[in-house]
């Protein structure tokens, strides 16, 4: 899967837990999931779980944890899909 | 000790959402119960509920997608009445996230089964399966007992006691007592109280396997649900939430408020599931003491009531129940209150019915109106002598004392008393 296709998708998930939009809306890979975008911290296990369903991946605990910002993201899900 | 009024209130109702339109639904006798045909692929006896309508198309009007994703039914009820009652008592909507924390207003905000669509439909069958991981992170909040004075809790900045009471029927009426004391005792401002429950067939079908929900009236739903009547078969499921704004008398006139009514008296207590009382039964004895708990704590005697919003369910406890009253008050019956019940028009709102009827009885009093009660022509023959104080149709009145009464599982009872705001 190309790098554009993996960060459109990655944004989608992420939108409906993000209080602030605007690093999302400007493809800001360097964002934080949880200070620049706000998400709550428990909601990062229902983002992990939302990559799963929708790469058909499996992502394990450890890289999970190494989620922090949106390029890690992208990172997790293109190494697997 | 405190003087306490009501200068809000909220409610989501099967037949309404706001105060207008609520006052108007009661006013013109307007059923929110429908049949559902998911309780009919259910094989449920009764196939008809109240749930309140279009309430996922407000739930996204009201709240952000981050919140709303861990938010089920009952939870969304809760922070729609909620919201509505404290812009109704006219404060203003804090930030969401930043900004003070208004450290003088708490909320008992009670529920009588709570999150178990939330446990049905995802923990249960994910721990079942072994896949314990999917369940994901939102169900605690959503299924915890306070999930839904929690909620909203967050969703106002509250900073005082924020806190849930579970009593079955009796929560919505017992959490305005709670409110009323904690006010009274001087511990906050404002309390914000009453009930919620949400929408869910895993909380009916208990009801229905008890074989105490209606029959008979699948295609006339709005036919189902007959407190009073010769006919009655049984309550009709209900879910919702109604919140009463309760302020201290001097916190209202401090800032001006407008004043709904005041809260006299209350009283709460159990029958000890004695003497005919059980689980599933009251103790007549435990209703008059309620009764007569409320009249003694606000100096009011029997005669002075002019209206009651009882439990009234549909259920052979209603003759029952206007026996307790009757005794209590020792009124002759051409003379006795107007006595009416809200669950005809929306169905029995278990943990929610207190708050629902608490708000439709404060609306009443101060609206000058007593709503017909519905379904109920071919009245019980225990209750012909009370014919000519139970309105098939609204009255207006100048009713000043209401007492609202609600009763419940465990053999619990609860007596609150509004007077009019003059």
């Amino acid at each position: 899967m190309d790098q554009q296709t993996a960060l459109e998708k990655v944004t989608a998930i992420i939108k409906p837990y993000a209080k602030n939009l605007a690093p999302l809306e400007e493809g800001n890979l360097d964002a934080r999931i949880l200070e620049d975008l706000g998400v709550n911290s428990a909601r990062l296990v229902d983002i992990i779980l939302a990559f799963e369903d929708e790469f058909g991946i499996s992502i394990d605990d450890e890289a999970a944890d190494k989620v922090r910002t949106i390029q890690d993201a992208v990172q997790v899900v293109s190494a697997q899909a | 000790m405190n003087r306490v009024v009501i200068t809000g209130l909220g409610v989501l109702a099967p037949n309404a959402h706001g105060l207008e339109d609520f006052e108007q639904a009661l006013r013109e006798g307007r059923s929110g119960v429908r049949h559902l045909p998911r309780l009919e692929e259910l094989n449920f006896s009764c196939q008809v509920a109240g749930v309140p309508q279009g309430y996922e198309e407000l739930a996204r009007e009201y709240f952000a997608p981050d919140r709303l994703v861990a938010m089920n039914s009952g939870m969304i009820f809760t922070g729609i009445a909620g919201i509505d009652c404290w812009r109704d008592a006219g404060l203003p909507l804090p930030d969401p996230v930043e900004g003070p924390v208004d450290w003088e207003t708490g909320a008992v905000i009670g529920t009588g089964v709570g999150g178990v669509d939330t446990l049905g439909e995802v923990v249960f069958p994910r721990v079942k399966e072994g896949r314990v991981r999917r369940i994901g992170s939102t169900s605690v909040e959503q299924t915890m007992s306070s999930a839904v004075s929690g909620c909203l809790g967050g969703l106002l900045a509250l900073g005082g006691q924020v806190t849930t009471n579970s009593s079955a029927c009796t929560t919505g009426t017992e959490a305005v007592i709670q409110a009323w004391w904690h006010l009274k005792a001087g511990r906050a401002r404002r309390m914000l109280a009453g009930g919620a429950e949400g929408a869910s067939e895993y909380t009916w079908g208990g009801f229905d396997a008890m074989r105490v929900l209606a029959r008979g009236f699948n295609d006339r739903p709005e036919e189902a649900s007959r407190p009073m009547s010769a006919s009655a078969s049984g309550f009709v499921p209900g879910s919702g939430a109604g919140i009463l704004m309760l302020e201290t008398l001097e916190s209202a006139q401090e800032r001006g408020a407008r004043i709904y009514a005041e809260v006299l008296g209350g009283h709460v207590n159990c029958g000890g599931q004695r003497n005919g009382g059980s689980t599933t039964a009251p103790n007549p004895e435990g209703v008059r003491r309620c009764i007569q708990g409320a009249l003694a704590s606000a100096g009011l005697s029997p005669d002075e009531i002019d209206a009651i919003n009882g439990h009234l369910t549909a259920t052979m406890a209603d003759p029952l129940e206007v026996q307790n009253w009757a005794a209590v008050l020792q009124r002759d019956p051409k003379n006795f209150p107007w006595i009416n019940s809200t669950k005809s028009l929306i169905g029995h709102g278990l943990g929610a019915a207190g708050g629902m009827e608490c708000v439709a009885s404060v609306l009443q009093l101060s609206r000058g109106f007593v709503h017909g009660s519905a379904n109920c022509q071919d009245l019980h023959p225990a209750l012909e002598p009370y014919a000519t104080r139970i309105p098939h149709q609204t009255c207006e009145t100048d009713a000043r004392i209401l007492a609202k009464a609600s009763f419940g599982f465990g053999d619990v009872n609860g007596c609150v008393l509004f007077r009019k705001w003059e």
